[in-house]
């Protein structure tokens, strides 16, 4: 069953022409899509599509309309820096109306899923990056929501947090196996969390290359050493490089 | 450099500077009604210490008094602005004209307006429209200053119109309106000084009064005086209002 599609979608800003497409995408249910590309190629555009933030100009979006159905993550934390975790956590549910004491309590739980248990009332200025990263993924999980779009999340984080993170991402989905679509333009990044990778050409964005990752989900310990891993990642970077190769 | 050299520099330069006017005042031998030495206003400035501070008083409190005032309005008006676009339109010029207009301009008409048995009232309301527009323009700004992936995540939860405005818009909108309301006391003040000076009448006792009577009896150190005394409070105003700012940003941010 598919949880979301774009069907010949075009997006085209004035004054800047066309930035994507036309560019197909279907995302099963339960399944990783990474989308890596240059910048500027439209990843961003693709996912707000999906997150119904944006029109396409041409084509076809088909998402579940449900409210929390859908989650966000941004590439910034995106937190109120005036609330405490907690409330940041909960807000999704209290914009749907969900009393204030159960919203709280789902927030909790929530936030103890991405171990922030100890960290209920810190205020966005008193955590590091990764964790203000934790609390955003904790807001979006908050509605339980069967698709969670991801726009280059890690990428101001350090290695070592952002690997944890990775391995976190899988722990949280192996529970719940929500559809992740994963933007990034870290194409180890991408081929360690999908299942799928979608490269995309420069702008106006289209599929470029898709490879599929084999492999067990959370993964294995040394599994970016494995030889599937290295020649998925090179096949990835080389369509990538070609691709730029043809626009220059 | 060190912390002490950083103090001691600028009070080397005004001792340095003070000591030049005194001579220069023995020196010359210059009328104290034309400029009177520093120990001769310090001297004024003990002599008349509790007229000034009575003074002084008074004034802060008609500041503080307008500050209330033009918070209350422009934060209101800032709310009821920013939720309907046509309304912002039409409001905004006028407001840029009510900064624009010089307060000495309206004054004489807003002495008579109050009654002229009261010119505290005008006072106050001639430094309200003097502090109402940094408030009003700081706000407007805040209110539309929310971070915009913050507006699509309020989007894509389907929030409604109010939920965004107190949930989002008003608290983003906190650090430009604590700004305002620092930039909006320091006017207020100069607002309520100037007020009585155009007032003319001694009826709010404030240190415009004190600089205008002493002015007049060509009693300059006492007119220095006032003037020195008006600065301090404007520095500690100023102050305690920047130290309000912090605290309160400290308390929302929790930092």
């Amino acid at each position: 069953m598919s949880v979301a599609s774009l069907t010949a979608v075009e997006v085209e800003y004035p004054g800047r022409g066309k930035v994507l497409g036309p560019f197909d995408l279907t995302l099963e249910d339960g399944e990783i899509v990474a989308l890596v590309g240059p910048s500027g190629c439209g990843k961003s555009t693709a996912l707000r599509l999906l997150a119904g933030l944006e029109q396409p100009t041409r084509g076809s979006v088909e998402r579940m309309p449900g409210r929390g159905e859908t989650a966000v993550v941004f590439q910034a934390p995106t937190l109120m820096p005036w609330a405490s975790a907690l409330a940041n956590a909960a807000l999704p549910l209290e914009l749907a109306g969900t009393p204030k004491a159960e919203a709280r309590g789902r927030a909790a739980q929530s936030l103890h899923r991405v171990g922030l248990g100890d960290a209920l009332d810190a205020k966005p200025a008193q955590l590091s990056g990764g964790m203000a990263m934790r609390v955003s993924l904790a807001r979006a999980l908050v509605t339980q929501p069967r698709l969670l779009l991801m726009g280059e999340p890690f990428a101001a984080l350090d290695e070592i947090t952002r690997r944890a993170m990775a391995e976190d991402l899988h722990r949280l989905w192996a529970q719940s196996r929500q559809a992740i679509i994963f933007v990034t333009h870290n194409v180890e990044e991408a081929a360690y969390i999908a299942h799928r990778v979608i490269a995309m050409s420069p702008a106006p964005g289209r599929l470029s290359a898709e490879t599929a990752i084999g492999g067990d989900m959370p993964r294995p310990a040394h599994f970016r050493t494995t030889e599937s891993f290295r020649v998925a990642v090179e096949a990835i970077s080389g369509g990538l490089a070609a691709d730029l190769g043809r626009t220059a | 450099m060190s912390r002490t050299s950083d103090i001691l520099a600028p009070l080397a330069l005004v001792a340095l500077l003070l000591g030049a006017w005194e001579a220069a005042c023995h020196l010359l031998n210059l009328p104290p009604y034309f400029l009177p030495s520093p120990s001769q206003v310090a001297a004024d400035t003990v002599d008349s210490a509790g007229l000034l501070l009575a003074s002084a008083w008074n004034t802060l409190l008609m500041a503080l008094e307008a500050l209330v005032v033009a918070s209350l309005l422009a934060c209101s008006l800032a709310l009821v602005v920013a939720v309907n676009r046509l309304l912002e339109k039409a409001v905004h010029p006028l407001a840029v004209a009510l900064q624009v207009t010089p307060v000495v301009a309206i004054a004489p008409q807003v002495v008579i307006w109050a009654g002229l048995d009261h010119p505290q009232r005008a006072i106050v309301a001639l430094a309200t429209i003097v502090a109402f527009f940094p408030i009003f323009s700081g706000a407007l700004t805040g209110l539309k200053s929310a971070d915009p992936d913050l507006e699509r995540l309020f989007d894509l939860y389907g929030a409604t119109g109010w939920q965004r405005l107190w949930r989002l818009r008003v608290p983003s909108a906190a650090p430009f309106v604590l700004e305002g309301h620092k930039v909006a006391g320091g006017l207020a003040l100069i607002g309520a000084v100037v007020a009585e000076f155009v007032a003319g009448t001694g009826g709010a006792q404030g240190l415009a009064w004190r600089i205008l009577e002493s002015s007049n009896r060509l009693q300059t150190g006492k007119t220095f005086a006032a003037v020195i005394v008006l600065a301090i409070m404007g520095a500690l105003l100023h102050a305690a209002l920047s130290w309000g700012e912090k605290a309160v940003l400290r308390r929302l941010r929790g930092r």
